[in-house]
């Protein structure tokens, strides 16, 4: 298999790899960084455990390859808060009960950050279409959509 | 003196998970580990004729290929286990290998396991294997493979049909002869997907002269038990770990083949072995649920008094009988009586395999479809009888508890009328009509549908489910060791194992009430066989109403102890001491008094008179066997507008009232409900296992497999009741199937509720805009009936 070499920025750190040409984002952030937090449900691109941002947009890492992020930057749900510093969309899903096994969460935080960039001030349906690329099969979502416009009101920065 | 119990307290589990900290399977992968990947038939049945891996090993990445001729090789004694032996009921198992040997039964069987370096590279090699097949007839549909000449599953047995089993209490024919109506529907409850967002996955580690096993699974203890049992092991060897677990709902209470073949193959090789389930693997292998024909009567007197309820159940059980596959419709017989005071209850079934993948237990596991039957046909009569649905269902709920159904089944406790009534405060049925009538106007047809449901769960007292009674081969109590430290930090062990429904929380709150602690420094652990007493694990709705009580129990037994302690510190009677605002203090005198840390400490040190007939150490273990099962109930109303254009149903409201005994997270139950209800609506609308008539499997992914997702849904309306259980000290009863039990009822009835002016007066799931927009076509010349 062709290697490549690749150079970005993940969570503010920055890396020079080589990889398969084919290694997935995802991979490459779960196998070669140990950023484990992002997720993979399905091999399909449907439910978005596996979002994360490159170049500051939502993007689904199981259907981006490592190279196509060559030169970018990349936040995971390892970078947008620590237990003893959530970010503001973190602290609302624990608030609010947005999570139960907590598999879907990181990428729905991440959709959610994407979300809240675009529109701070979203309708519930804004945040229902928001996440539809999202599957949850724990929460029915009501509680998903809670934390969202929850965070929304109390202004997540950008 | 605070009280943790019944507050909305925010989860301990979620600090790790919402920083993406959590370990799951996936994220675990010791030094040395290799990968697996599995050849699957691409046949739905066939006779193996050759299989050549030769290419495969000749990769330089590759370790090892096996296949089902390996299994002596591998050390693998027998095959996979299951576990349901119904005493005087024949039930016809074919041995199920977690490699197939000779003939493959269905898409997706595996033939072959690949293991070696790399990810992706296992994935490339296991396209180098090929394999000859012999097709050979297929069935797929559960009655044709009923039928004289039909193509037989496994040709050894001679027969499709697995089993025969039927349940039943009072004089069903006579029950059904006096009544005035009789309502007959074939209900059809289609096979669906259990679909965790995680997948399954396996990490298996040689140590030493023992074995562990990480497993993406439910049941942890299960899992080592057959461990060792398969493989010739010592039990105290082997060790399984569930970690966080990414969701159940049923597909990981399983002994799967590739747990024992990991751990079979990674003993072989010595080396760390790990597969990662792909979300195709999944919708193809790991089992499904549902997949019932159900032949319903229900009859009743024209005043709406019911007298029998009968139904002639043909249960899909696919290609192999897997841990519990043939049980899981007969856990809907027990309560076929519903909320209702029948005369006569009867349920018969078949079981009866098929080329598909095994059924077994999904969130609900043969309640849901019992609750379809019993509510939907409620609705059907009703409507036959030109009653008001909630009128049929009032006359004739149980008021007086314990009550006992004609199966000689006893509810726990119950408020039927109680839970209608909270339900029609938050439902308008007249502001609805009002509605409706202005969408008429707009060409949309809106429809309200109920079920007012109760189930069984709380698996359960042994007894009744071990083998002399339902035939289980196991027992079904539960554990807790609860062990307070030096310092009074407490750590407590469960034999459930919790995967999102947060009992690291609510165990917590029972604990700390119990010792006067706060919850904060009491940690749960769970899910790994090496720690703790032996458990049964999470499912059917028995974590808190069976793990709940075990805990509170190991938790008295401390409380007693440190009373004793505390009675010789103090020099005072155990039974005038106290728990009260974080203290043991002396009734009446409540300046004398210990903290639980100070309690502990003498506990650990003990002081030069320590009576010589009290152990040292704070620590104490409970099993716990219910006497009974409990019976959650409660009442549900579905609100759809269906645009007779599509065929499209929109789900605008939904509100349940549910009612599991006292509290003790309010959050967690309301969002064990909100969960429930949304798998129930993907189910009734969206969700539907596919396979066509050469046994292809069309739904494999979720591109073409339905979860709803935000946009599909609305948010819930959820209120409570609370009706203590009598059967534990809690007074709980389980939550986690509660709304898959319920739901799907009560968006059938909406939508036939909405349909009747176009004169659909049935229809079966999942209620697609094709299906729908179809019937309406159809109305004129077809008003509905069986479909």
């Amino acid at each position: 298999m062709p290697r490549v070499s690749v150079s970005l920025e993940v969570n503010g750190t920055h890396y020079d790899r080589e990889v398969e040409a084919r290694l997935l984002l995802v991979h490459f952030l779960r196998d070669e960084l140990g950023l484990t937090g992002t997720h993979v449900g399905c091999d399909t691109s449907n439910c978005g455990a596996c979002t994360c941002h490159l170049d500051g947009e939502a993007v689904k890492s199981c259907t981006v390859l490592t190279v196509q992020a060559d030169g970018g930057e990349v936040t995971t749900i390892e970078g947008m808060g620590s237990e003893a510093d959530l970010h503001p969309l973190q602290e609302a899903f624990w608030e609010h009960h947005g999570l139960q096994c907590g598999y879907c969460t990181p990428g729905m935080i991440m959709a959610s950050a994407d979300l809240l960039a675009r529109n701070p001030d979203p309708s519930e349906e804004d945040v229902r279409e928001a996440l539809a690329g999202n599957l949850c099969r724990c929460t029915g979502y009501h509680n998903i959509v809670k934390a969202v416009l929850a965070a929304a009101q109390a202004g997540v920065p950008s | 003196m605070t009280t943790f119990v019944g507050q909305r307290l925010k989860r301990k589990e979620d600090p790790r998970l919402i920083t993406g900290r959590g370990s799951y399977v996936d994220d675990i992968t010791p030094a040395g580990t290799l990968w697996c990947a599995f050849v699957r038939s691409p046949e739905a049945h066939a006779k193996i004729v050759s299989i050549d891996t030769s290419l495969a090993e000749s990769r330089d990445e590759v370790i090892a290929v096996f296949t089902g001729e390996d299994m002596q090789a591998l050390g693998i004694l027998d095959a996979l286990p299951m576990a349901w032996v119904p005493p005087d009921v024949e039930v016809r198992n074919a041995p199920h290998w977690p490699l197939a040997r000779g003939e493959v039964n269905h898409v997706g069987d595996p033939v072959a396991v690949i293991i070696g370096e790399g990810r992706y590279a296992m994935q490339d090699a296991a396209e180098d294997v090929f394999v000859e097949y012999e097709p050979l007839d297929v069935v797929t549909d559960i009655e044709a493979a009923l039928q004289e000449g039909s193509p037989l599953v496994h040709s050894d047995l001679g027969t499709n049909t697995v089993h025969e089993w039927s349940l039943g209490g009072g004089d069903i024919e006579a029950a059904l002869a006096e009544a005035d109506v009789v309502v007959e529907r074939r209900v059809v409850n289609h096979r669906i997907s259990g679909a965790p967002i995680e997948p399954r996955g396996v990490v298996a580690e040689p140590r030493g002269t023992g074995l562990t096993l990480t497993s993406a699974t439910q049941v942890p203890h299960f899992v080592r038990l057959f461990l060792a049992l398969l493989l010739g092991e010592s039990e105290e060897k082997v060790r399984v770990i569930a970690p966080e677990v990414g969701g159940g709902f049923g597909a990981k209470l399983q002994v799967c083949g590739e747990e024992i073949l990991l751990a079979a193959a990674a003993r072989k090789l010595g080396r760390p072995l790990k597969w990662i389930e792909t979300r195709s693997e999944h919708m193809m292998v790991t089992h499904h649920g549902r997949d019932q024909i159900a032949y319903v009567k229900m009859g009743a007197k024209r005043d709406g008094t019911l007298t029998g309820i009968h139904s002639r159940i043909f249960a899909d059980l696919g290609a192999y009988l897997m841990l519990l596959t043939p049980s899981i419709p007969s856990l809907g017989a027990f309560v076929m009586s519903g909320c209702y005071r029948f005369g006569a209850v009867q349920t018969d079934i078949t079981g009866v395999y098929t080329n598909k993948c095994p059924t077994d237990a999904i969130r609900g596991a043969g309640r849901p479809e019992a609750t379809h039957m019993i509510e939907v046909c409620m609705d059907q009569l009703a409507h036959e009888l030109g009653m008001d649905p909630l009128e049929l269902r009032r006359k004739n709920f149980f008021t007086e508890f314990p009550a006992e159904t004609a199966l000689g089944i006893v509810y726990d406790s119950g408020d039927y009328h109680g839970s209608l009534d909270r339900l029609l405060e938050h439902f308008d049925r007249d502001a609805f009509e009002a509605e409706r009538s202005q969408a008429a106007a707009n060409g949309k047809l809106l429809g309200c549908g109920f079920s007012t449901y109760t189930e069984i769960c709380g698996l359960a007292p042994s007894r009744v489910t071990g083998p002399q009674g339902f035939g289980l081969q196991t027992g079904l109590w539960e554990s807790a060791m609860v062990r307070v430290h030096f310092t009074g930090a407490v750590t407590a062990y469960t034999g459930t194992s919790p995967h999102g429904q947060g009992q690291e929380t609510t165990f917590a709150q029972v604990i700390a009430d119990r010792l006067g602690v706060d919850p904060a420094n009491v940690e749960i652990m769970h899910g790994d066989t090496g720690t703790g007493p032996h458990g049964l694990g999470t499912y059917g709705s028995r974590a808190t109403a069976v793990g709940g009580e075990a805990i509170v129990r190991a938790t008295n037994k401390v409380v007693e102890k440190a009373k004793k302690i505390v009675a010789h510190a103090l020099e005072a009677a155990p039974e005038d001491i106290e728990v009260a605002d974080g203290r043991f203090s002396v009734k009446g005198s409540p300046e004398k008094g210990m903290t639980l840390a100070e309690v502990a400490g003498a506990a650990f040190i003990p002081d030069a008179d320590w009576p010589a007939d009290m152990e040292p150490g704070l620590e104490e273990t409970a099993f716990y066997d219910p006497e009974n099962f409990v019976f959650p109930f409660g009442a549900h109303v579905a609100i759809v507008e269906v645009d007779p254009e599509t065929g499209n149903v929109d789900v605008k409201r939904y509100v349940a009232v549910d009612d599991c005994g006292p509290a003790i997270n309010p959050n967690l139950i309301d969002g064990q409900i909100h969960g429930g209800i949304a798998h129930s609506i993907g189910q009734a609308l969206y969700e539907r296992i596919h396979y066509d008539e050469a046994g292809q499997l069309v739904t494999g992914t979720f591109v073409d497999y339905c979860l709803p997702s935000a946009a599909d849904l609305p948010s819930f309306q959820t209120d409570r009741t609370e009706t203590p259980s009598p059967v534990n000290q809690l007074g709980v009863k389980g939550i986690g199937e509660a709304g898959t039990i319920a739901a799907t009822a009560a968006v059938t009835n909406a939508v036939i509720d909405a349909l009747r002016p176009t004169g659909i007066t049935y229809l079966n799931m999942p209620l697609t805009p094709n299906r729908i927009w179809e019937a309406i076509q159809g109305a004129g010349t077809e008003t509905g009936g069986p479909s």
